[in-house]
């Protein structure tokens, strides 16, 4: 205990726990429709198109590399789901092109452009988190906050219509709802999360992040908007658990975090048996 | 008085033509049974109507103030609801969305409305149940709630008892007749030819023969004894 508040005098330590609250909230609030929707694999695609970016960033010497990695996944995001609607080449062969492109052509230049002594080390670290506490710059964690609380607004304002493209795309656009572009903007949150989760738990361990917590609830609660909240209030617990018992335990933040979420599945999937 | 006209639709895909010079009208509180053989385009033309797809040619006219988005719509159950962690009123809620209109949440109106169409179809019980724990017929019912939240005159209704137990089949085209003496006009896919000749007024064939009529012109025509008997038969 008296580690732990040692530990919190350390502003980078109290920013580590505020992104990462954040941040957790934000990835498990599309996990419901992600998971629904079948959309899955295309966050997993995206983690590693974004370690791709990542990896251009840190050769070009970028000190601020979310303001490449950002519209990189972005774009990638809506070209993924746009394939996925006019398939010449079917969605996930697209996405499982186009991800393991992006994770061979990051690790290359990663390589060839060596931007520290360490490669294997960056690259470790670029795939699954930083391997002590996470170490933010303050511009870093102004943009995770402001890029979180647009997310949580966006999401509230469109609950309505997420909900309604989630469970029937076809009856929303029937009566006139615009799916292409609710389809649109949750693309581009995903990708959003991403790049923000990446800070995280590393782009490998970034689908963990928007999965787990939603199958969990979906586990225990039978509508929309207790799993939603309820996966919500699970994933920020575990993100905030999973980072102190990383630094209590001297463990890697993203894998300790992961390793809560698998934790609470457990425990959701037996309470939801017990429960009926 | 002509709520749907349909004049030379050519229905299809780039290089596939699936069914051409489709004309027909539909009238308000009319009861329409679309029939033909599997891949002949009634899945086509419903979409086709909801304009969710472009007719290759021709054109829909909607009147007496009917608009695409303005057709409740009961589509044919995907495997993603199947599981759906969604309570019966918030799936019945989702039938008012085309009223949200610029607004983020629904009215009090938009509630009233689904609270009535779950009492009107015997879901009041249910409306805290969830979606995936519901029986098929129960279902289908839910389903047939949302699309009544979005029109006020006018049902598509896309194979509305597949999958359904014979009892239940009843009691699903009972709730379906009881709507359309309400006013509210039908149009349905059926592959069930002995009930839609019972209960249409209206048969639209399509395929390889072309019919659209009265459902006793249809009996009457080669093309409807021929596919009545064979329907018998199977």
């Amino acid at each position: 205990m008296n580690t732990l508040i040692t530990y919190l005098d350390y502003p980078f330590v109290r920013y580590a726990l505020i992104v990462g609250v954040l941040i957790a909230l934000c990835s498990s609030l599309l996990g419901v429709t992600l998971v629904l929707k079948r959309f899955s694999y295309i966050g997993d695609g995206l983690s590693h198109v974004a370690f791709g970016a990542m990896a251009v960033a840190a050769v070009t010497g970028l000190s601020d590399r979310m303001i490449l990695t950002l519209p990189i996944t972005i774009l990638c995001a809506i070209l993924l789901l746009w394939t996925g609607q006019n398939a010449k080449i079917k969605g996930d062969a697209a996405i499982a092109m186009i991800s393991v492109g992006a994770l061979a052509v990051g690790y290359l230049l990663m390589n060839i452009f060596p931007a520290s002594s360490n490669v294997s080390g960056d690259v470790c670290t670029t795939l699954f988190g930083s391997a002590k506490i996470l170490t933010l710059t303050k511009s870093e964690v102004i943009l995770s906050i402001v890029l979180s609380v647009i997310v949580v607004i966006l999401f509230v304002a469109f609950y309505n219509r997420f909900f309604a493209v989630t469970f029937d795309e076809n009856f929303a656009k029937a009566v006139g709802t615009k799916t292409n572009i609710l389809n649109l903007l949750i693309a581009t949150i995903i990708a959003v999360i991403i790049v923000l989760a990446m800070n995280l738990v590393g782009s490998l361990l970034v689908s963990a992040l928007v999965i787990f917590p939603a199958l969990s609830s979906m586990r225990i609660f039978k509508c929309f908007r207790s799993v939603t909240i309820f996966s919500a209030c699970l994933s920020v617990f575990c993100a905030l658990s999973g980072i102190i018992l990383s630094i209590l335990l001297q463990t890697p933040v993203g894998s300790t975090i992961v390793v809560t979420d698998i934790a609470a599945f457990i425990i959701c999937t037996v309470a939801g048996k017990i429960r009926g | 008085m002509d709520q749907l006209t349909c004049k030379n639709l050519k229905l299809g895909y780039e290089n596939i033509t699936l069914t051409e010079d489709l004309s027909f009208s539909v009238e308000r509180g009319d009861y329409l049974c679309i029939v033909g053989e599997n891949g002949a385009g009634k899945s086509t033309l419903m979409r086709t109507i909801l304009r969710l797809q472009k007719p290759l040619a021709g054109s829909i006219e909607y009147n007496d103030d009917l608009t695409a988005s303005k057709i409740g719509y009961l589509p044919q159950q995907t495997v993603v609801q199947k599981d759906f962690p969604a309570s019966v009123f918030e799936v019945v809620l989702s039938g008012c969305q085309n009223s949200l209109g610029h607004h983020l949440f629904y009215n009090k109106a938009a509630r009233k409305r689904a609270m009535d169409n779950m009492e009107k179809l015997g879901l009041k019980e249910l409306a805290k149940w969830c979606y995936r724990d519901l029986s098929g017929g129960q279902q289908q019912r839910v389903l047939l709630a949302r699309a009544l939240c979005a029109t006020e005159k006018m049902l598509l209704l896309d194979e509305p008892v597949a999958g359904l137990d014979p009892i239940v089949t009843n009691e699903m085209y009972e709730l379906i007749k009881r709507l359309n003496d309400e006013g509210i006009t039908v149009i349905m896919i059926s592959h069930d030819i002995a009930s839609s000749v019972k209960y249409a007024k209206h048969i639209l064939h399509i395929g390889s023969s072309f019919f659209f009529g009265t459902v006793e012109d249809y009996k009457k025509s080669e093309a409807g004894s021929a596919y009545i008997e064979g329907g018998d038969a199977g």
